[in-house]
């Protein structure tokens, strides 16, 4: 339990296939884990450790620096309201507060239930459509706490499925690099310089299907850096 | 001043289906990267650097002298795109990144073409699960359609380019904790030097780490050449650029203007733009450039958003997020909401960050709870000159990387320009020896300064 199911491993190992040094893909493994359990337990790291040849140790210690790790159970869909300066300014405290009196819950507390967990969170880069949450990390803008009310029941309800999976799933399409395309990942022990960069002829020659442009100017007399 | 130029970047930002590879080769998509190929890579640099593009992300250097940088003879290198945009008021990449992801993508090419970098590896802050989706999708279309990957529209060109996602971290923003954090590890910034990213960087190979924006112009520059984009502009800063306006404005936006001409106010008052302050409200302050960015007031609404004049006038321009104030906030807790998101973010690496930001912090929770006291301020003023000594415009640093120093910029400019709501909130006088010499700071200085030597 809570290890990697056969086909999470399956596309884990492919995730590891696509670095140079394997560590370098314990992040989105430690993501894969979280989507599968919900949060990150003890058990994935272990899992995660062995796929990308590291200890657990070194990956607990990785997964702890990031708060988007969960390493105990969270709720099926946590809010995080965004209490940065631009909703700071056009009102998160008093939806944070509005926010905790609609669930029962303190925000960084979960709800009995096991459906919602509230947390103030920091800027969520969507300061124009301010004050905004993400469930899920999925957006909600300019949230009125009508909104949030409706938020809240849509999601009680189960009308939500389609567009907010439970917490852990991030993009819910994976890149899928096609056999016959893959170049492979650039081994940094091997110098090799790629064979196109020391040419001095063009890449392309597709018969000028549009027009090249000339030659950048040899010297900018308008004082732009070069 | 407001002018007609046309929009670069953010030309399908309107359409619905901008994502999709149809409508991008529809809308003259991959023409740039076609135009790429039928250079030498030497002169796609040359076109990059003619057009004195500079980077986007924070910092503003000059994208095509920072690839110029990887030592000859030492391969592989590797392409590093930073999309962990995660600075309080910044609003931009994300959209680069949701609604014209092959854009972002052409954009990676050509700068992969140019500089022979062999693998491409493009990071998402974690918390933007639509972009990744978006991204996702556009490279396996890329792909399936020859545009990414081995043997590129069959000129030889090979690079794979690989999602890469992080997990909620600031401070992975800075190239070398980004670096850090794809190789798997805390994102915690290295020391520079020795480990310039382009000299010693992932995998301690050579490395351009460079941001979505300044990527996403790359496809224009190909199609339009280098000379075009410069001739935009003015002074260091040419092209157009991104700005987020928000916080006390009628029509938050994001808006690509004429960069090193277009000015605050525009910005802020225009109709086009932000459209004026909300309610029957005067302006009280902005930030001009990001929470980092030391604060502006209303004899800077006339500044144009050009990098030198910004720099000079003792702020920056950073992330293009402009946070509007008005004269009903309490700068007080302004500043400590600041200075609470550097408190957290704060990596922990080095002390005078790590203690710093969140006693700053702590200090002003308690002042703004009703229990500080006249010298708390001194002390908030202390820490800042511990964490960027002489409180300097740029900022000397105590520190790695300029995190810490950036908790200070919120701090100095409500303390020295609103004296008087300190004082309120402490009941009482102050008085603070720390010298001063930002130039932003230094409009009305409020606090008798004791001595005048030190600093930057």
């Amino acid at each position: 339990m809570a290890r990697f199911s056969a086909e999470n491993e399956a596309v884990a190992r492919e995730i590891v296939a696509r670095y140079p040094v394997t560590k370098s893909a314990t992040i989105p493994l430690c993501h894969l884990a979280q989507q599968q359990d919900g949060h990150l337990t003890t058990e994935a790291m272990a899992h995660v450790a062995e796929l990308v040849g590291a200890t657990e140790a070194e990956i607990l210690g990785t997964a702890s620096f990031y708060e988007m790790f969960r390493r105990h159970e969270v709720g099926t869909y946590c809010i995080n309201v965004c209490t940065s300066i631009s909703c700071f300014l056009r009102g998160s405290d008093e939806l944070l507060e509005h926010a905790e009196e609609t669930l029962g819950v303190k925000a960084g507390g979960t709800t009995d239930d096991g459906l919602f967990t509230l947390e103030g969170w920091e800027c969520i880069a969507a300061c124009t459509a301010a004050p905004a949450l993400q469930v899920n990390y999925r957006y909600l803008h300019d949230v009125t706490p009508e909104s949030f009310d409706t938020l809240v029941d849509d999601l009680r309800a189960g009308r939500r499925g389609d567009d907010i999976p439970p917490h852990g799933t991030l993009g819910r399409v994976r890149q899928q690099i096609p056999a016959q395309r893959v170049c492979g990942p650039a081994d940094p022990a091997r110098n090799v310089e790629p064979g196109w960069l020391g040419a001095a002829v063009p890449a392309l020659d597709d018969g000028g299907r549009a027009t090249p442009k000339p030659p950048p100017p040899p010297t900018d007399d308008k004082g732009a850096v070069s | 001043m407001i002018t007609d130029a046309k929009p670069i970047v953010s030309t399908r930002f309107g359409l619905d289906d901008g994502h999709t590879l149809e409508r991008y080769l529809a809308t003259g998509g991959y023409e740039g990267l076609r135009a790429a190929l039928r250079q030498a890579p030497a002169d796609v640099v040359g076109q990059v650097k003619g057009a004195s593009l500079l980077g986007r992300g924070g910092a503003g250097f000059p994208a095509g002298v920072k690839w110029g940088f990887c030592p000859p003879g030492k391969f592989p290198r590797y392409l590093v795109v930073n999309g962990d945009e995660s600075e309080p008021g910044t609003y931009k990449d994300r959209m680069l990144m949701e609604r014209d992801p092959h854009q972002l993508i052409e954009g990676v090419l050509i700068a992969c073409y140019a500089v022979g970098c062999a693998q491409a590896f493009l990071y998402v802050r974690g918390e933007m699960a639509h972009a990744q989706e978006r991204i996702a999708a556009a490279l396996n279309e890329a792909y399936a359609a020859g545009y990414v990957g081995r043997d590129i529209l069959g000129t030889g060109f090979s690079v794979d380019v690989i999602l890469h996602m992080g997990a909620g971290a600031y401070i992975v923003g800075e190239e070398t904790a980004l670096i850090e954090s794809l190789e798997g590890n805390r994102g915690m910034p290295r020391l520079k030097p020795p480990f310039f990213p382009a000299a010693i960087g992932l995998y301690g190979q050579p490395t351009i780490v460079n941001n979505v924006e300044t990527l996403s112009n790359l496809p224009w520059i190909m199609v339009n050449g280098g000379h075009a984009f410069a001739a935009m502009g003015a002074e260091s800063s040419r092209g157009m650029r991104l700005f987020a306006v928000s916080g006390h404005v009628r029509k938050p936006g994001i808006f690509e203007v004429e960069f090193g001409v277009t000015t605050y106010r525009d910005l802020i008052y225009s109709p086009l733009y932000g459209g004026g302050i909300s309610g029957a409200h005067d302006l009280k302050a902005f930030i001009p450039g990001g929470a980092s960015a030391p604060w502006f007031y209303e004899e800077h609404l006339d500044l144009a958003l050009e990098a030198g004049a910004v720099g000079k006038a003792g702020s920056m321009l950073g992330s293009g997020a402009v946070v509007v104030m008005d004269e009903t906030t309490d700068v007080v807790r302004a500043a400590h909401r600041l200075v609470r998101f550097f408190a957290r973010e704060s990596c922990g690496k080095c002390t005078p960050c790590r203690e710093g930001t969140s006693w700053l912090e702590k200090i002003l929770a308690r002042i703004i709870d009703g229990n500080g006291r006249p010298a708390d301020v001194e002390v908030l003023m202390d820490v800042c000159d511990n964490i960027s000594p002489g409180i300097s415009w740029p900022p000397r640093q105590t520190t790695i990387c300029p995190l810490g120093p950036s908790a200070v910029s919120p701090i100095a400019s409500a303390v020295l320009r609103f004296r008087d709501e300190f004082e309120a909130y402490v009941g009482g006088a102050f008085e603070s020896k720390v010298v001063v010499k930002g130039a932003a700071y230094g409009e009305a200085p409020r606090i008798p300064i004791a001595a005048t030597t030190g600093g930057a």
